[in-house]
């Protein structure tokens, strides 16, 4: 039999080397994090194999959830416009606030109100943003857009009641309460760019285009793939504005994957499907884990160079 | 990109005015643009808002779109909702934030690099694989055995999860001189009283950062307060603005979203230089 004290000594001494006030300063992150974000991941885990409605108990019926989501005719719909957003996304939202940083990083004296301008969007609650910008859109013509545009002799533009201005209204809405976010972060990688690099490519004779051709763009190369990731992850789980723009209409235009799985689970008339609510959620998140790994293997070559 | 000698030549000079001017023109019609119009709708009568939109006042001015959201509307309620969120959202943000940052970077128990890696791990886990079983856990919590449900802390409780906040703190704290925490375990000071007389006194720019992100996530937050929080009396003006549309006059419901975009709106404006410094540091760290 050992000695009791043996034993006893080492939670002993672990006690008055101060590992109980340690672990109390650990325990709202051990609690709160375990709780809402561990325990429910690893949960969502055994729910898309699961039928739950809540009324009964939980029933296991294998891949049933998965071959119900990917026959759900909705699914090819929703791949598309969600697909069909992201692309609306980048060609409005990467180009643009690309130009406004490096122009507003040569703007010396105005640059700080600039960014501030450039910021004001991003500060507005986004329901209040598209809430206004929905009744910007009312497709009268005396709606605002409409009324401004018919002063150019444009329009009047149906906006969002058609199904193929639908979605580029919505994008050009996202783009503007997100761009000055993005302008933030160009603007911080611009300004870092070390001067000597420019004094060396005037050396060589480089004029103007050549020096953001050869000098900019190369140094900013890492921080525009991070962001083109970072815009493609969060536009493939695009909610608030089809939901409240549009609530996925006309005709299922603007009917995107997170709106399937809000509907799966908490939208439906014919009660809550959260076993094929979470499948949805478990194919969306390994189809953008792969998506980043693919994207980083391709794009390491190239950001080292 | 331009060197000093570039910037006294005159066509540079000239171009150099040209972007300004287009800059400016651009960044004022586009960011400030809808925002002024949205002030201009909150004190316009409903009638002129609908047959000449961008006309300025052509009828008078209608300071009861303001009252009357305020006060017939009930925005009232809704706005102290919103901030009673907002601000248990960044007490417990702060609170996670801080004291697990000080376990991990500070104290550093034998376990700190498990606590650490379980922590970052959920950094990688998008958003949408949490909505479903998060509702689920909130209705059926363990541990408590009581829905939380239509109640606050469905709010507050899982905002702070956070762990881009822990990430950043405990950056924040690893940057800290160590010699000042010997110093101070020297002088006898226990993990407490390093933690609140030592490390959060020296840790004020990054719970500023912290801070700020907080109360504006949360002002900003709509799909999750509207899935555990039913009851309308409990919901916060994200939640409720869309769903009062209907039913509302059209300047009423116009000064309302300007009321509801005034407090972010003052907050930016005061504390402008921690909002920029947090929105390049938030592209640092996901870099």
């Amino acid at each position: 039999m050992p000695e009791p004290s043996a034993v006893l000594r080492r939670p002993v001494l672990w006690v008055r080397k101060g590992g109980l006030t340690t672990l109390a300063f650990a325990l709202p992150m051990i609690l709160v994090f375990g709780v809402f974000s561990l325990w429910p991941i690893l949960r969502s885990m055994v729910m898309a194999f699961q039928e739950t409605n809540l009324v009964g108990p939980a029933v296991w019926v294998g891949l049933d959830n998965f071959e119900w989501v990917l026959t759900d005719p909705d699914l090819p719909i929703a791949i598309r416009n969600t697909a069909w957003f992201a692309l609306l996304a980048l060609v409005f939202g990467f180009p643009l606030p690309l130009a406004a940083a490096v122009l507003m990083s040569e703007a010396r004296r105005m640059r700080g109100f600039y960014t501030a301008l450039a910021y004001l969007p991003v500060v507005i609650p986004p329901v209040v943003a598209v809430l206004l910008w929905k009744f910007f859109y009312d497709a009268s013509p005396t709606g605002v857009f409409n009324d401004l545009l018919g002063g150019f002799g444009l329009g009047p533009f149906p906006w969002l009641n058609d199904k193929y201005w639908a979605m580029p209204a919505l994008v050009l809405e996202a783009t503007w309460a997100a761009a000055g976010g993005t302008i933030i972060i160009y603007l911080a990688a611009l300004v870092g760019v070390p001067g000597e690099l420019y004094e060396a490519a005037e050396l060589d004779g480089a004029g103007l285009w050549r020096k953001v051709w050869h000098v900019t763009m190369p140094q900013l190369r890492g921080v525009l793939f991070i962001t083109l990731i970072l815009q493609i992850i969060a536009t493939a789980q695009v909610f608030l504005e089809p939901y409240l723009f549009t609530g996925g209409g006309p005709n299922k235009a603007t009917l995107t994957i997170l709106l399937m799985i809000y509907n799966y689970a908490f939208g439906a008339s014919l009660g809550s499907d959260y076993g094929a609510a979470t499948a949805l959620s478990m194919l969306l998140a390994v189809f953008l884990a792969v998506f980043s790994l693919l994207y980083f293997r391709l794009t390491r070559g190239w950001s080292q160079s | 990109m331009l060197s000093p000698f570039d910037r006294r030549r005159p066509p540079v000079r000239a171009g150099m005015t040209v972007v300004n001017v287009a800059l400016f023109v651009l960044l004022v019609f586009a960011c400030l643009g809808p925002l002024l119009l949205l002030m201009k709708f909150a004190i316009t009568p409903t009638q002129d808002i609908l047959r000449t939109p961008l006309a300025v006042f052509p009828n008078g001015v209608r300071w009861e779109n303001l009252s009357q959201a305020w006060n017939e509307v009930h925005i009232d309620r809704y706005f102290l909702n919103t901030v009673v969120l907002a601000a248990g959202s960044w007490f417990f943000q702060l609170l996670v934030a801080t004291t697990g940052g000080f376990v991990i970077s500070v104290l550093r128990p034998r376990y700190a690099p498990l606590l650490n890696a379980l922590v970052i791990a959920t950094l990688f886990v998008p958003g949408v694989v949490l909505l479903v079983p998060l509702y689920l856990t909130v209705l059926n919590p363990p541990l408590i055995g009581q829905s939380l449900l239509n109640t606050v802390w469905a709010v507050w409780l899982p905002s702070a999860a956070s762990a881009f906040n822990v990430v950043i703190v405990a950056r924040f704290f690893d940057s800290l001189p160590r010699e000042i925490f010997e110093a101070a375990r020297v002088d006898g000071a226990g993990p407490l009283r390093l933690f609140v007389s030592v490390v959060l006194p020296m840790s004020k720019p990054i719970l500023g950062v912290v801070s700020v992100f907080a109360v504006i996530a949360s002002w900003k937050d709509f799909l999750w307060p509207m899935l555990v929080l039913k009851q309308p009396d409990l919901q916060p003006l994200s939640v409720r603005l869309p769903a009062i549309q209907a039913q509302t006059d059209l300047g009423v419901f116009l000064a309302a979203l300007a009321i509801s975009t005034i407090v972010p709106l003052v907050v930016f404006v005061l504390f402008q230089r921690l909002f920029l410094r947090g929105a390049g540091m938030s592209g640092a760290v996901k870099g």
